[in-house]
């Protein structure tokens, strides 16, 4: 089994370790993983601000480096879902996309659902806060929402972080509020997003969180910038780097630069 | 009384949002208040297991209605005739205050009571009604409220959501003579009811809403929690109704459907207080029911937006909206604010309303609580994009989106790109990067500069692997 490695762009520049992590744990499990290098983005910000013009050809491009691969697994619910949800209007129809897309996975899904993995060993005796990234959440189903009263999906995220010996996870009042990220939204409404995330920082540390955790880096972006400004020692870490074995930095920064 | 207000100010969410938020307190409080709503209307759809069930067959019945909807129209005035009923068509706003003030003149009406309509507020009709010597008076008691203050209402089932007790307090101080700095609620509601009562008695007609027509009866359905509409409409003698065309179901049936599912999403009530039925005027009285399109039609035509039409105006998608709880609903400048007003609002003029589908983070949640399964938060991003090729958004994000896609379609650009970024920023001076051009970094450090991308890491350590293979075979085949 051959994995195409799909990286956000920005994890690629800004958070490196978030993506080696991703490779490690993958091949734990015996994946033989590729980073194609000619990928950039998946055109999301373009997408998101209305500009699918210039969103085409990144989704042609997309096609064209992942359309080889067995599978392809991506450290991110909000890029797979771009590409999942938003490719249509590119692919109208077109096999080759139709395939693709049922081969491309956010890492958990990816684990739990093809992987078959029930437990990871390892151990994380932390205080774990874990922030549900609304796109994995609600666009790939990667837990269930609290909107929704059909409760049967197993939350895929939880789920693999449960197994870890120690792991604590500390009680939300809103479990799955929206961080306020967004995207361009985080710029365009700056108020609106930082009064969102600062409303769910003031959550987590009510509840004790001392790692704060989501399968998407933008959403965890977007909140360590606001934890550093106000100088909080909240280690910041994706779900991968808890998977693959990594302990928290409690001191700031606590995510991005290499190990 | 004028509402200079109806006129809403030119849309611009963010800085509206900035301007609720600057009183943080406030926000915060108008956020939590939202919140135990949205919270009740999680209890209450919980404690019907068939939930999910009844959100399925509600958007399946709102699809079949859409597809059918002229001959359920038609249905629905032949039955609604039969009953005595005088049916009229609109074809947009002005139309529908036409036939409205016409049937008041007619009855040589002065005073009107009017119970909920976000039709009515679609159409701007009280302003028009007050410019002909109408004088008009909001039954609903949020309504009555933010009337006095001659504002629009910033919610379609709250319209007063957004004020305090001590702010109704002022107010009734104000236009009732209630004691200054009373803000008990028992008090001042028994003054507006007082108030409201005179009122009553002195309307000429009563103008309600409707929630559901029904096709094959003809009848029509107003719910409300105060009797506002059962009271405003008993006394007088000529009762108007005004309803989009959407409101049809096609049979009594269904609307079990869509009661059950209407209160327990508004407001987390098994039921609305009073769910009244209208067949037919009372005897030696009238009832007017007046049919509008106003850009309906259109919004039918459009497989993008269709789904649009299933709403039946519950507030759900406001009360879960994480950016409608922090930013106030008169933030949005537009009849219906929230999620699906950031539909709704520029599918009528485009232009003035630009800002509203950008104000949302696309979390989707207003997509999960519609009881009837609009697909809100697809919408608001297909919304940019129509907004993106009438080029109504802004140029310098027309441009900025151009140059970031012909880099990300150059590898070698977007590495170097990244690489300068990395090496460059941590050296420069705070102020450099930390100014009022910066929007990100007002509240937020940015992220950390890593010396290497992961491109350039996973390079690094295919090659450390190349060069360790022979070993590693070895190794394998011991």
């Amino acid at each position: 089994m051959k994995v195409g490695l799909f990286i956000p762009c920005y994890v690629d520049q800004l958070y490196p370790d978030v993506a080696m992590a991703t490779v490690e744990v993958l091949e734990r499990f015996g994946i033989e993983v590729e980073f194609p290098t000619a990928q950039t983005c998946c055109g999301q910000p373009m997408a998101n601000s209305g500009c699918t013009g210039d969103t085409r050809p990144l989704a042609e491009a997309f096609l064209r480096i992942f359309g080889a691969y067995d599978y392809v697994v991506c450290p991110s619910g909000s890029c797979v879902s771009m590409v999942r949800n938003h490719y249509e209007e590119y692919f109208h129809e077109n096999p080759a996309f139709e395939t693709l897309k049922k081969r491309t996975f956010e890492l958990c899904e990816f684990l739990v659902d093809v992987l078959q993995v029930k437990n990871i060993a390892g151990s994380f005796p932390h205080n774990v806060g874990l922030h549900q990234s609304c796109h994995g959440l609600r666009e790939l189903h990667l837990g269930p929402p609290t909107e929704l009263m059909n409760r049967g999906t197993p939350n895929k995220v939880k789920q693999l972080l449960e197994g870890l010996d120690g792991i604590k996870f500390m009680p939300l009042t809103r479990p799955d509020e929206c961080c306020g990220f967004g995207g361009t939204f985080a710029v365009a409404e700056e108020a609106v997003s930082c009064m969102m995330g600062q409303d769910r920082l003031d959550d987590h540390e009510k509840a004790g969180t001392q790692v704060l955790t989501a399968a998407d880096m933008s959403c965890l972006m977007h909140l360590e910038g606001l934890l550093r400004r106000r100088g909080k020692k909240v280690a910041v870490m994706h779900v991968a780097q808890i998977l693959a074995g990594r302990a928290p930095d409690f001191g700031v920064p606590a995510t991005g630069g290499a190990r | 009384m004028s509402h200079p207000s109806h006129q809403p100010h030119s849309g611009d969410h963010p800085k509206a949002a900035s301007a609720f938020i600057a009183d943080q307190e406030r926000a915060q409080w108008h956020d939590k208040a939202l919140w135990f709503i949205r919270e009740k209307r999680d209890r209450a759809a919980a404690s019907l297991p068939e939930w999910e069930t009844l959100r399925e067959h509600a958007a399946a019945i709102k699809a079949h209605t859409i597809a059918n909807l002229p001959q359920y129209l038609e249905q629905f005035e032949a039955n609604a005739q039969r009953m005595g009923v005088k049916v009229h068509w609109a074809s947009n706003a002005v139309e529908h205050n036409k036939i409205v003030l016409g049937i008041l003149q007619q009855h040589n009406v002065k005073k009107v009571v009017k119970s909920k309509s976000m039709l009515t507020e679609e159409c701007h009709l009280n302003p028009y009604l007050e410019q002909n010597g109408i004088e008009v008076i909001d039954t609903d008691l949020g309504e009555r409220i933010v009337q006095m203050r001659e504002e629009p209402p910033s919610h379609i089932v709250l319209p007063a959501i957004h004020l305090k007790k001590q702010d109704v307090g002022d107010t009734f101080h104000k236009h009732l003579g209630t004691n200054a700095g009373a803000d008990d609620p028992q008090y001042l509601t028994e003054a507006a009811r007082g108030h409201l009562r005179e009122k009553f008695m002195a309307g000429h007609a009563g103008i309600t809403g409707v929630n559901f027509a029904v096709a094959e009866s003809g009848g029509i359905v107003v719910c409300t929690n105060e009797g506002n509409a059962d009271l405003g409409v008993a006394l007088p003698p000529v009762h108007i109704a005004c309803m989009g065309i959407e409101k049809l179901i096609p049979r009594a049936a269904d609307l079990g459907v869509f009661v059950r599912l209407l209160a327990r999403s508004a407001t987390g009530q098994p039921i609305t207080t009073y769910t009244s039925h209208f067949h037919g005027p009372r005897p030696g009285c009238e009832l007017h029911i007046v049919l509008v399109d106003n850009g309906r039609s259109e919004v039918r035509e459009s497989d993008d937006f269709r789904l649009s039409l299933n709403c039946i105006r519950c507030g759900a998608c406001m009360n879960t909206c994480p950016v409608y709880r922090r930013s106030g609903g008169h933030s949005y400048g537009s009849t219906v604010p929230g999620p699906i007003g950031s539909i709704l609002a520029p599918a009528l003029d485009p232009e003035k309303h630009k800002s509203l589908p950008f104000a949302c983070s696309l979390c989707g949640s207003c997509t999960d609580v519609c009881p009837v399964k609009i697909d809100l938060h697809h919408q608001l991003l297909t919304f940019r994009r129509e907004l993106a090729l009438k080029n109504l958004i802004p140029l310098t994000k027309r441009i900025s989106m151009k140059l970031l896609s012909f880099v990300l379609m150059r590898p070698w650009m977007f590495s170097l790109g990244g690489k300068l970024m990395r090496m460059i920023v941590p050296k420069l001076p705070r102020m450099f990067i930390y100014n009022g051009m910066n929007a990100w970094g007002k509240q937020r450090e940015l992220p950390p500069m890593p010396p290497q991308s992961f491109r350039e890491l996973y390079s690094i350590r295919k090659h450390v692997a190349a060069h360790n293979r022979p070993n590693t075979l070895k190794g394998n085949t011991q």
